[in-house]
């Protein structure tokens, strides 16, 4: 019993250097070696300052721009010190009147566009910092963009084309547009 | 399902396969020091520690000294989590500044981490130092999946010795699974992690500009912190315009890596793999996925191999397999069919080649349907619970899924070492079962199933049914159970079924809309998860020990051979019914119920 407690400190005492110092300061290390953009937040840079990370979404409401995934985090949506997603269950009617509050918003912004809205328009995310939402999310967005811009529909649509990432090694995933970066580039058209 | 879904699912399961008969040679290797690279370069190192620690290598231990030292050293690793949670704040590594955990949920949190459940009743950027995270929970992560291990490997040896007396060494099978096989493997897959973009750094939360500032409400504090309320008692709001993002980082991928590959499950942030920072591209969803079952995977090939019949080995991988696929099925159909309520409110929920369509409230648009479908599936197959999608809003059938598959005593590839031994307690019973259809004596790898291992092998099957009932049972009847629930209606019911479910099966994994953080869960879900670990891990070395003093029996016309399809189904059918007549009843009244109201309404 006593050698056992005796063995069973130390082990823990060497484990606990091995596993929960030494290897994360060698995966630092080395993260910060080799992949220093990732291993730091992937940060979108204009001019050497950031103004964002490609990773982690930023709430958008204003019709100028183009609108995220909801978001759930609290106490602001894309709250990025606090992630979380909305947890509410299929059948309870908080979720059917988020998502109505969303169909109207959307509606409001450009009544003109009568399509059933894409569901992950519509939706929380998981984390509540989802960067990306589908093609089809940002093409039922591009009129009201472009109204509201004064710019062509055509330039609106042809941005958005370019900014959709494939799948991953065209398997993987689902194709997506990242928001904040589709946002970013609108800034640039003018 | 689209042409694409199945290409994914094909290639995940394709991977899997492929992988675990070579890993699991080498961790039978491991296990019986037969990798002369090792031996070669590693082993003097291995001999330094253990003579740092006072441990004789060479000496085995009997069934009982191998439980009291893993008691031992888990005990060890319940206080060490729970004391560095208590002092956290005034420890290096906090930028931050974190106070310190409450007691409850301190309690809660070391039970959970080193018991390999990592169920996570805190927020991890919003309550854990940096220090506490890796030396607390990243190496409970470790050390837990490797205890898990070596009771698996002295179960083995259980069955693989004859006429003898002792299953091993704990400290040497805890050290060579630690050394030789998750830390290396952690290694790798961490830096693969942050070349997606997972993070890894041990400076301060960031800040940038947001494009748009975002407005909102908050309760007005007065100096104290106290919220201000007006002469009626209602608390004041005020209105905040937030110009910029905090951006919570941190060493995320080391902790990540083995959470994945330890069937830990614990995230670095709140949201989990949901979380960009954990899980940023399909190409990382898709490591993570097959990190979190390969090693239990490869464990039924490493019994193959240390049992000496190969064939034992692809029969229970196999059984595993048609289960996992069979339950994965169900729910990407009703994932993928999306939210009858939604489409009335002119929603699109088609897949098309411009959306991944379906139930996407809680998921992240990278993995779409198809991959929070399949890491639904895999995460409660396995008892990882790692998430990259929120299971509380999944449709009700297709949450129910990963919640039997929890019921089932996470036997489907299960736990690191865990589901392997429950999983051979199945094994044990359906033999008996056949035994007495034929009239034979049972026997299982020439060892003979008798009474008392019988005994042992169905607490390992009653135990979990047991706690989970009963504690589902309590939360419903108390307040403070039924104060947590989130969702109205059989959905709320649902959450504190699904928790039990996870506690006792120590995957972690929740309908996450249950506030579990209060004095009553912590406590309640803290004691599941004990009774869930050590009232199985007990009686699978007491079988041990009982099977290694055996003599192997020759094979007879009257053997039941265990490595033939037919034996397959029959285990499968063993999981199958016990999982069900336990459930169903309780199954009915959650998810079912809550599934015919809603077609109910269409």
């Amino acid at each position: 019993m006593w050698h056992h407690i005796k063995s069973g400190l130390a082990m823990l005492t060497v484990f606990t250097i091995l596993t929960g110092l030494v290897y994360p300061a060698v995966v630092t290390g080395l993260a910060q070696t080799f992949f220093p953009r990732q291993a730091n937040g992937s940060m979108i840079l204009h001019g050497g300052k950031p103004v964002g990370s490609r990773l982690i979404g930023q709430p958008f409401s204003n019709p100028k721009y183009f609108w995220g995934r909801l978001s759930a985090t609290s106490p602001y949506p894309y709250n990025a010190a606090n992630s979380g997603g909305s947890n509410l269950g299929p059948s309870n009617p908080a979720l059917v009147a988020e998502v109505t509050a969303r169909v109207h918003a959307l509606r409001a912004a450009d009544p003109a566009n009568t399509a059933p809205v894409p569901v992950d328009l519509a939706t929380s995310s998981g984390s509540g910092l989802d960067p990306d939402i589908s093609p089809a999310a940002a093409y039922y967005q591009a009129a009201r963009v472009a109204r509201v811009r004064h710019l062509n529909i055509g330039r609106v649509r042809r941005l958005i084309s370019r900014h959709i990432t494939g799948r991953q090694f065209g398997i993987l995933g689902e194709p997506r547009v990242n928001v904040l970066e589709l946002n970013l580039a609108l800034g640039a058209l003018h | 399902m689209t042409g694409n879904a199945y290409l994914q699912i094909a290639l995940y399961l394709g991977a899997l396969l492929l992988l675990a008969e070579p890993l699991g040679r080498y961790m039978a290797n491991v296990y019986e020091g037969r990798v002369a690279f090792l031996n070669r370069f590693a082993a003097p190192v291995e001999n330094r520690l253990y003579r740092l620690c006072g441990v004789n290598p060479a000496e085995e231990m009997r069934w009982t000294q191998y439980a009291l030292a893993m008691l031992i050293f888990n005990l060890f690793g319940v206080l060490a989590v729970y004391v560095l949670q208590r002092v956290q704040a005034h420890l290096p590594l906090n930028p931050q500044g974190f106070p310190a955990v409450s007691p409850d949920s301190s309690f809660n949190t070391a039970v959970s981490f080193a018991t390999n459940t990592n169920w996570q009743g805190y927020s991890g950027e919003t309550t854990m130092s940096y220090l506490t995270q890796m030396a607390g929970l990243t190496v409970q992560n470790f050390v837990s999946a490797a205890s898990g291990m070596a009771v698996l490997v002295a179960m083995i040896r259980g069955f693989a010795r004859q006429s003898a007396t002792t299953l091993g060494n704990f400290w040497v099978d805890l050290t060579r699974s630690t050394l030789y096989i998750l830390l290396p493997l952690s290694l790798v897959l961490a830096l693969a992690l942050v070349g997606q973009g997972v993070v890894q750094t041990f400076s301060a939360y960031k800040t940038v500009p947001l494009l748009q500032p975002v407005r909102y409400q908050t309760a007005k504090l007065d100096a104290t912190g106290r919220p201000v309320t007006n002469p009626s008692g209602a608390s004041l709001a005020k209105n905040v315009v937030r110009k910029d993002q905090l951006i919570a980082v941190g060493p995320a991928a080391s902790q990540v890596a083995i959470k994945e590959l330890g069937t830990n499950g614990g995230g670095f942030f709140n949201a989990n793999s949901a979380h960009p920072f954990e899980n940023p591209t399909p190409f990382s969803n898709f490591l993570e996925m097959l990190a979190l079952a390969l090693i239990p995977a490869a464990l039924c090939h490493t019994f193959g191999h240390m049992v000496g019949d190969r064939r034992q080995g692809w029969a229970i991988f196999a059984a595993m397999a048609i289960m996992l696929v069979a339950l994965l099925a169900p729910v990407e159909h009703f994932e993928q069919a999306g939210n009858p309520l939604l489409t009335r409110i002119g929603v699109d929920q088609t897949a098309s080649a411009l959306q991944s369509g379906g139930n996407m409230e809680g998921k992240e648009v990278r993995f779409g349907v198809v991959n929070s479908a399949l890491w639904a599936t895999v995460t409660t197959a396995t008892s990882n619970g790692s998430v990259n999608s929120m299971h509380d809003s999944f449709t009700p059938l297709g949450g129910m899924v990963p919640m039997w598959e929890m019921q089932l005593g996470e036997v489907v590839f299960g736990g690191v070492g865990s589901g392997l031994y429950g999983m051979l307690a199945f094994a044990m019973i359906a033999v008996f079962v056949a035994g007495l259809m034929i009239g034979r004596t049972p026997e299982y790898l020439g060892k003979k199933i008798q009474s008392f291992e019988m005994k042992m092998a169905a607490l390992v099957i009653l135990i979990p049914p047991l706690v989970i009932l009963v504690g589902t049972a309590i939360a419903v009847m108390t307040a403070a159970g039924k104060a947590g629930v989130a969702n109205p209606g059989p959905h709320g019911f649902s959450e504190i079924l699904y928790a039990f479910s996870s506690a006792a099966a120590n995957n972690g994994s929740a309908f996450a809309g249950l506030s579990a953080d209060t004095p009553f869960y912590n406590t309640a879900i803290g004691l599941a998860i004990l009774f869930g670990r050590y009232w199985l891990m007990v009686p699978v070395l007491a079988i041990a020990g009982a099977l290694v003093e055996k003599k192997k029996v020759p094979v007879s016309a009257g053997t039941l051979p265990t490595h033939t399809p037919l034996f397959v189904a029959l285990l499968i059918g063993t999981v199958v019914i016990v999982g069900a007549l336990a459930f169903f009843p309780v199954l009915a009244l959650g998810p079912i119920a809550e599934f015919l109201k809603m077609v109910a309404v269409h």
